[in-house]
């Protein structure tokens, strides 16, 4: 579904994707991982198409998705920080997207919208929100055009714990109809139900692309974030 | 004169009168004698006047030159005409035909006459003591080279120009050779070139008169001891008009006069021993500009008002002298309380010399540049000249 | 694309700075053209907020708007929308923004009090003004990732047009004092979008026969036709250089 080819991305001296390549395809919720500035987030940005990258190229579905941009209507996205024109209304940025991006035929996946009650909250403006509140309203966003493909860069960072619990059950949910996930997260224990590969990089590289069985396998450990450990030190 | 007066008679001519033409009316006339001509349009070719009479029209009989001939020629003394419509007079670029030409006399009057697309208006060569008064002119001139002046006095004496009005021809008065002379009341306007041309005479005045929108203002070179007074310079707007253009000018007094839009109120050049008193300098783009050849002329008891630049000059040498000036850009204070500024103003501004140093600077009129400059100018002089201020002006403008 | 545009206009116009921006001119301009019993005095004043607030205000407000709308750029970038479209849309209701709140805060009183060719001119180029400094501001956001450097880069750009370039024109008027330079000023205003404006206004007023006063060259270029459709077309090439080398900018940068 997205396969990266040897994808380079240079901030000046700084080598934020090193000749990376990866295959990710329908079904899979995969994890990318890896310490502060390993390049994740570079990478998602570069199949999001936000980041141009040097060299080597990115196909979605087959097709190359630089200078394209239609892609991008399979893709669900919620970034890290979500940042919303200020003096929008939760509503009125809802609208907005649909106007944007909604097709006539298609009925919005507003489950999101209504499990974080976010109807209550229509009125009230972007700026004036909790970060918690702003997760809130990026994940219903990404999820709302019912999307192949998920990208979530740190979703539940800044989600109490019963916002996070239904976020992920709507990962699982969606990855079970058949979807691609990609997660990114620091907090490796909450991936552990969600997940069906690793990504780990580090320093712009591409360490290791696994199934999440083979990596238990091979580590002997349950917990994700043991085994995560256990290859670093082996490192 | 006294057996002229007594035997004097008087000649009508017009259509319903025995003499039907006025040159056979002027045939019949002697000396002292007086023509009176009754309405209507006369086609006499040129009318040539060679004894002292009168001629007379009742209701502006015209006369019509046909574009071919000059229409009236005074060649003796003491001819008096008066209430004619003059039209269609020849024009030539070799010969100065003129309306009414007065050719070396005395004592001519020409007066209550309306002169009409005319090439020359009423013209004087070698005229003393004549008296051209109420008269108006009209030309309808396009070009300057195709046009004559108004009135027009060369090489003459004790004239007297009292309220004409000249309009639309290339200069409106033309004085060359003139002396002892004045012009007074009359209204200037519309003319190609000068409302009033005013070269090699010396001791005229001209006093109460308008000069209005005309091609280039009014022009006094090459004179000296001219009086002008209560004169209106107004409106004489465009490319190098100016309302007055003093060249070569001394001993002058320049008084009591208004001098309003125009593009440069004064243009001073070589100018010595001039006094300008009570003028009120309003809204011109220079009320004033002084070349650095001009010396002892005394500025002084002036209004200056709403000049885009208040005074101009092109050298550092200064020899005239401001004083008790008021001048509407002043920003000083009066502390004691004498009516006086304390600090002296100094009216040309830094922009005002770049421009005359520099002429394609005009191109940054207006900027924000140039005002920032004339700012700090202002608290810091360093380039505009040391001497050119006015050491006490007004606080208050002159009642003029 | 409207849609976008939609957006930008209605959240540009619920930004107070706007509204500030338009009471102030309309307050300057009726100020003016009240205190002033001649009209075209007032004409003059104005001219001076016309070429110094206007391109200062137009650029700073879209600078900082756009980089206050990295978020929302980025929020777009990652929809199925081209680039352009989002490009163009910033620039679209920005630069109809600005040109509204122009025309509101001082259109409407020279509509009103001074409807001649002073004041259309004065119109026109304060319009067109909005809109060039907006394609200025948006090629400097677009080149400078960081937001304080992008503003001072705004404010430079503006002290340039404003001051520093007219500072050069004299530098070169001196040093080259005994060359016909006339004609190449007349090129070189065309390298400044104020100048340009300034001087066709000026030209529109009686003041322009000072401009004449030193020699014909200005009026006989700009107060021709010609010389009148060359120059907006002059000042129509400042809005699409500058909008066409920031589009060619964002459309490479990494957000």
């Amino acid at each position: 579904m997205i396969i990266a080819s040897n994808v380079s991305k240079n901030y000046g001296r700084l080598k934020a994707l090193d000749n990376i390549s990866v295959t990710c395809v329908k079904g899979e919720c995969i994890a990318l991982i890896g310490p502060n500035g390993c390049g994740k987030t570079t990478l998602i940005k570069s199949i999001l198409g936000m980041v141009v990258c040097d060299s080597g190229f990115i196909t979605f579905n087959g097709n190359n998705i630089r200078h394209n941009w239609k892609y991008r209507a399979h893709i669900g996205y919620m970034p890290q920080i979500g940042r919303y024109p200020e003096n929008m209304t939760i509503g009125q940025v809802l609208d907005m997207m649909k106007d944007i991006r909604g097709t006539k035929n298609e009925v919005p996946d507003e489950e999101l919208v209504e499990q974080f009650e976010l109807n209550k909250l229509l009125k009230k403006r972007m700026g004036a929100l909790s970060g918690g509140t702003r997760q809130k309203v990026s994940a219903a966003l990404a999820f709302l055009f019912n999307p192949d493909v998920l990208i979530l860069d740190e979703p539940t960072a800044g989600l109490d714990p019963v916002s996070s619990e239904i976020l992920k059950a709507k990962i699982i949910n969606e990855k079970n109809k058949g979807k691609l996930v990609l997660i990114t997260s620091h907090i490796l224990s909450e991936l552990d139900d969600l997940i069906s590969q690793v990504i780990y990089m580090q320093e712009g590289k591409l360490c290791f692309h696994k199934n999440i069985i083979n990596l238990q396998d091979e580590t002997g450990e349950v917990k994700l974030s043991k085994a995560i450990a256990q290859v670093m030190m082996k490192n | 004169m006294l057996a002229n007066n007594l035997f004097a008679k008087t000649i009508r001519v017009g259509q319903r009168q025995a003499i039907k033409t006025i040159q056979q009316g002027l045939l019949l006339a002697v000396n002292g004698d007086t023509v009176m001509v009754e309405p209507g349009h006369y086609h006499e070719k040129n009318i040539l006047i060679n004894k002292s009479l009168s001629l007379i029209g009742i209701n502006h009989p015209v006369l019509d030159g046909e574009h071919k001939y000059e229409i009236i020629s005074i060649k003796a003394n003491g001819v008096l005409i008066d209430g004619f419509k003059i039209v269609h007079s020849a024009v030539s670029s070799i010969e100065d035909f003129a309306g009414i030409k007065i050719y070396s006399c005395r004592n001519v009057v020409i007066r209550n006459n309306i002169l009409e697309d005319t090439f020359f208006g009423i013209y004087t060569q070698y005229g003393v003591n004549c008296t051209i008064e109420k008269n108006t002119l009209i030309s309808f001139s396009k070009e300057e080279q195709q046009s004559g002046n108004g009135i027009h006095c060369w090489k003459a004496d004790s004239m007297r120009i009292i309220t004409n009005n000249i309009t639309g021809h290339r200069d409106g008065i033309y004085f060359e050779f003139v002396t002892n002379s004045i012009i007074w009341r009359n209204i200037s306007e519309k003319n190609l070139r000068y409302g009033l041309h005013f070269m090699f005479s010396n001791h005229d005045s001209y006093i109460s008169n308008v000069f209005e929108n005309n091609g280039a203002g009014v022009a006094v070179m090459f004179s000296n001891h001219v009086k002008m007074i209560h004169n209106y310079f107004k409106e004489n707007w465009g490319d190098g008009a100016y309302g007055l253009l003093l060249k070569e000018i001394s001993d002058s007094y320049i008084e009591s006069n208004r001098f309003v839009k125009n593009t440069a109120g004064i243009f001073m050049e070589g100018a010595s021993r001039i006094q300008l008193e009570k003028n009120v300098f309003e809204a011109n783009g220079w009320a004033m500009k002084i070349q650095a050849s001009c010396m002892e002329v005394k500025i002084s008891n002036n209004n200056f008002m709403a000049n885009t630049f208040d005074v101009g000059t092109n050298g550092n040498l200064v020899l005239n002298t401001f004083n008790n000036n008021y001048w509407d850009k002043y920003e000083g204070y009066d502390i004691n309380r004498d009516k006086l500024g304390d600090i002296p103003y100094r009216p040309v501004s830094l922009y005002a010399m770049i421009i005359e140093q520099n002429p394609p600077a005009m191109i940054l009129f207006r900027s924000l540049m140039t005002s920032l400059f004339d700012k700090t100018e202002k608290i810091l002089p360093s380039l505009t000249p040391e001497n050119l201020k006015d050491e006490h002006p007004l606080m208050k403008p002159l009642p003029l | 694309m409207k849609k976008i545009i939609k957006y930008v206009i209605i959240d540009i116009l619920r930004n107070k700075i706007v509204l500030a921006y338009t009471a102030l001119l309309l307050l300057i301009s009726i100020t003016i053209f009240n205190l002033e019993d001649n009209a075209a005095k007032g004409l003059l004043s104005l001219l001076n907020i016309i070429l110094i607030i206007v391109p200062l205000v137009s650029m700073l407000f879209s600078a900082i708007y756009v980089y206050n709308s990295a978020e929302f750029v980025e929020l777009l970038v990652s929809q199925p929308l081209k680039r352009r479209t989002i490009w163009l849309s910033l620039f679209l209701g920005l630069a109809a923004s600005m040109a509204l709140a122009f025309f509101i805060g001082a259109g409407v009183p020279i509509l009103l009090f001074e409807a001649t060719a002073t004041g259309f001119m004065m119109l026109a180029t304060g319009l067109l003004l909005s809109v060039i400094f907006v394609a200025l501001a948006m090629l400097a956001a677009a080149m400078a990732r960081d937001k304080a450097k992008g503003i001072g880069v705004v404010i430079l750009l503006w002290l340039f047009f404003s001051i520093i370039f007219d500072g050069l024109i004299l530098f070169i008027l001196f040093q080259f004092a005994d060359y016909p330079l006339e004609k190449i000023m007349v090129a070189a205003v065309a390298l400044n979008p104020i100048d340009l404006s300034r001087i066709l206004i000026l030209l529109k007023m009686d003041v322009s026969a000072l401009m004449s006063y030193t020699g014909a060259v200005f009026k006989d270029f700009f107060g021709t036709q010609t010389g009148l459709v060359l120059s907006f077309c002059v000042l129509i090439t400042w809005i699409i250089v500058p909008g066409w080398l920031s589009l060619r900018r964002f459309n490479k940068k990494d957000l």
